[in-house]
């Protein structure tokens, strides 16, 4: 192993991102993964149930209303990790690389 | 190289006229199929655009590097237009309008399938990705494995989801054009073949780029136009519409209930699992993430992409259920003028149907010439993929064990690109009968099990092995394949046997946890020498993927 790459390893930053980083990005695929197959379960289980309308006499079904929000709930989610992500995370992650390079020089 | 393609543009406009003439007499006898002047006239303008872009590629097209992945100089907002210029295929906007028209909301769960894997991109496989490759996906799988083995089958099955996929295309782009041109199906494939060749052979990705991007804004636009004109029928109320379309059918809300195709749970779920997870394995969607600058831009390309996707998946879902009256109750678009029987042109054209429907016939000649430029680009990206995967992985790393000049190797891609075009007119024609969006199933269900259970191991699993990864790889294409075509569509539809001997029609549910069982098993069991090392080696891979260490350099080269 490179020097440098060492010195990214041992700074406990590193650790620390990668830690905070996994348990955020997981969390998220997780909740997302649950939300659709729980859907999806429901179409190949309850299909009459998707069919039917929210409310007596409405043209919404629970189908369609639901397939709706996952669209827009998950893009939402996708848009709070990549604020958080390039936000957050890449401030420390380029503060791990310049101490790395830092380290390099001397 | 350039007096080659001026002599190359030459033939093609030698070719163009006869091309056209030889329209007439097919169309006399075809029904009804009259000359369309506008949709012509928009079909010419995209080629020549095309064309121009092509041109200009080409002479920015200098290294290996440009011909991958346009020199890693393409922004996020850019990669994620073409990004979602890649995913939504004339496959897409073909056979998904159909699908909802005959199925109603069977054909939702496919477009929400289709979105979901997105978010498990961003969350768990963008940034990786953007840090451990270069040119092909296999850059990733083969980093601290044995590069000539796994490339191999990092290629072998790259290739084998390409051609399902470019099935799927070039079937769309056949029956386009012969409702349009009133062509022969054969000579539109093989027009649609020919072009491809022409542009990525010369344009490489910084052309294909370009293409992606006008022709997602023209698909976006062009999508909401034909939605928003065919709306205003029902005043802009889905209730209005809903209601109208279940006093249509008799039988009432089954047209939203699930049924038909997802006739039963493990159906559905395998089918979910093929798209979801198939999009993280597509080889052309990959190899878009190694066009960006750095995970940044990569995470913001998948962000924009999916926004786009999600909004055009809805889209389409209300082109379709317009369909349903505007188009299903129109004699016009009936062979014979029989409501109910054949659809003039096969059952791909609702969505064109429509847009004649609700904006005669200059919206469809837009749509049309959309949708050409969609095959086109799509084929394209297709196509540089495949091209890649023989001259990167199996050309310059394998043969030549990584000894191949870099003008060599970028001849070989562009004689793989004139290959596969060939091998794209050759399936096209033997599949013309199956419903595309159908055949992009297929494409997704080997994807997500030869391309994903390696790809996302080789990143996020310390153990991973070259045997494990080998075993798993060929286990999940194999189990995939034979599957696929021991399944209904392909075992009965094609080869004419009267009983289906699998009785799904997708195999991820199967295949895909099979190839990780297997990858994970093999992987654990591999006491060589060979193995400690490449388990060794991860920590070093570790600190690239989660840093960006080392990427930087390497796009630049």
């Amino acid at each position: 192993m490179s020097t440098m790459n060492q010195r990214v390893i041992n700074n406990p930053k590193f650790q620390n991102l990668v830690v905070k980083r996994g348990r955020y990005a997981w969390s998220l695929s997780i909740l997302v993964l649950a939300v659709f197959y729980g859907f999806v379960l429901l179409v190949a289980f309850q299909p009459t149930l998707i069919g039917s309308p929210i409310s007596e006499g409405s043209a919404w079904t629970y189908g369609v209303v639901g397939g709706l929000f996952i669209f827009i709930s998950f893009w939402l989610l996708m848009a709070r990790y990549v604020h958080r992500a390039n936000g957050e995370f890449d401030a420390i992650n380029q503060e791990i690389l310049r101490e790395a390079w830092k380290g390099e020089q001397q | 190289m350039n007096r080659f393609y001026t002599k190359l543009m030459l033939a093609l406009l030698a070719l163009a006229p006869q091309a056209l003439l030889a329209a007439g007499p097919a169309m006399e006898s075809a029904e009804k199929q009259s000359l369309n002047i506008p949709a012509i006239i928009m079909f010419l303008i995209f080629v020549a655009m095309t064309l121009g872009i092509t041109y200009w590629a080409a002479s920015r097209t200098k290294s290996a590097a440009d011909f991958y992945t346009a020199g890693g100089g393409i922004s996020g907002f850019q990669n994620g237009l073409a990004i979602a210029g890649d995913y939504m295929s004339a496959a897409t906007l073909l056979g998904l309008t159909a699908m909802v028209y005959s199925k109603g909301y069977d054909g939702y769960i496919y477009m929400l399938a289709f979105f979901a894997g997105w978010p498990c991109i961003l969350f768990l496989m963008a940034d990786r990705l953007r840090n451990l490759g270069r040119f092909t996906f296999a850059d990733i799988t083969s980093y601290r494995l044995d590069q000539g083995k796994v490339r191999t089958m990092a290629a072998i099955s790259s290739l084998t989801v390409v051609c399902f996929y470019l099935i799927a295309q070039m079937v769309g782009a056949g029956q386009l054009i012969k409702l349009l041109f009133g062509l022969d199906y054969e000579i539109a494939v093989v027009v649609v073949g020919a072009l491809m060749m022409v542009y990525v052979t010369f344009g490489g990705m910084i052309a294909t780029t370009w293409v992606q991007i006008i022709k997602a804004c023209l698909l976006l636009t062009g999508g909401t136009i034909v939605m928003v004109l065919a709306m205003t029928q029902f005043d802009f109320s889905y209730t209005n519409l809903i209601e109208r379309v279940t006093t249509l059918h008799k039988n009432g809300f089954a047209l939203l209930t699930p049924g038909n195709l997802l006739s039963d749970p493990i159906t559905a779920i395998s089918l979910c699992m093929g798209l979801m997870f198939g999009t993280a394995g597509l080889p052309h969607i990959l190899m878009r993430f190694f066009t960006v600058s750095d995970a940044k831009e990569a995470r913001k390309s998948v962000l924009y992409a999916s926004g786009f996707v999600g909004f055009f998946f809805n889209v389409i879902f209300l082109m379709g259920l317009t369909a349903i009256l505007i188009v299903g109750q129109d004699t016009q678009f009936f062979e014979g003028g029989d409501i109910g029987g054949k659809i003039v042109g096969g059952g791909n054209m609702i969505a064109m149907h429509l847009a004649k429907a609700v904006g005669g016939d200059l919206l469809l000649g837009f749509l049309a010439a959309v949708a050409f430029a969609t095959i086109l680009a799509v084929v394209s990206g297709l196509a540089l993929a495949g091209a890649s995967a023989i001259s990167h992985d199996l050309y310059a790393r394998v043969i030549k064990k990584g000894k191949a000049s870099e003008s060599k190797e970028l001849a070989v891609s562009k004689l793989a690109s004139i290959a596969l075009g060939i091998v794209a007119v050759g399936l096209g024609i033997l599949f013309e009968k199956q419903n595309v969006a159908f055949m992009v199933g297929l494409a997704f269900g080997i994807a997500a099990s030869a391309n994903f259970p390696v790809l996302f191991l080789s990143m996020y699993w310390k153990g991973l092995t070259t045997r494990g990864a080998l075993a798993g790889g060929y286990a999940g294409l194999i189990c995939a394949v034979t599957l696929v075509l021991l399944s209904k569509s392909v075992w009965v539809a094609v080869f004419g046997n009267a009983q289906a001997i699998f009785p799904y029609d997708q195999p991820a549910i199967f295949s895909m946890p099979l190839a990780f069982i297997v990858t994970f098993i093999v992987s654990k069991l591999d006491s060589s020498r060979q193995a400690k090392a490449e388990r060794d080696a991860f920590a070093d891979q570790f600190v690239r993927a989660q840093t960006g260490l080392g990427a930087a350099e390497a796009s630049k080269h």
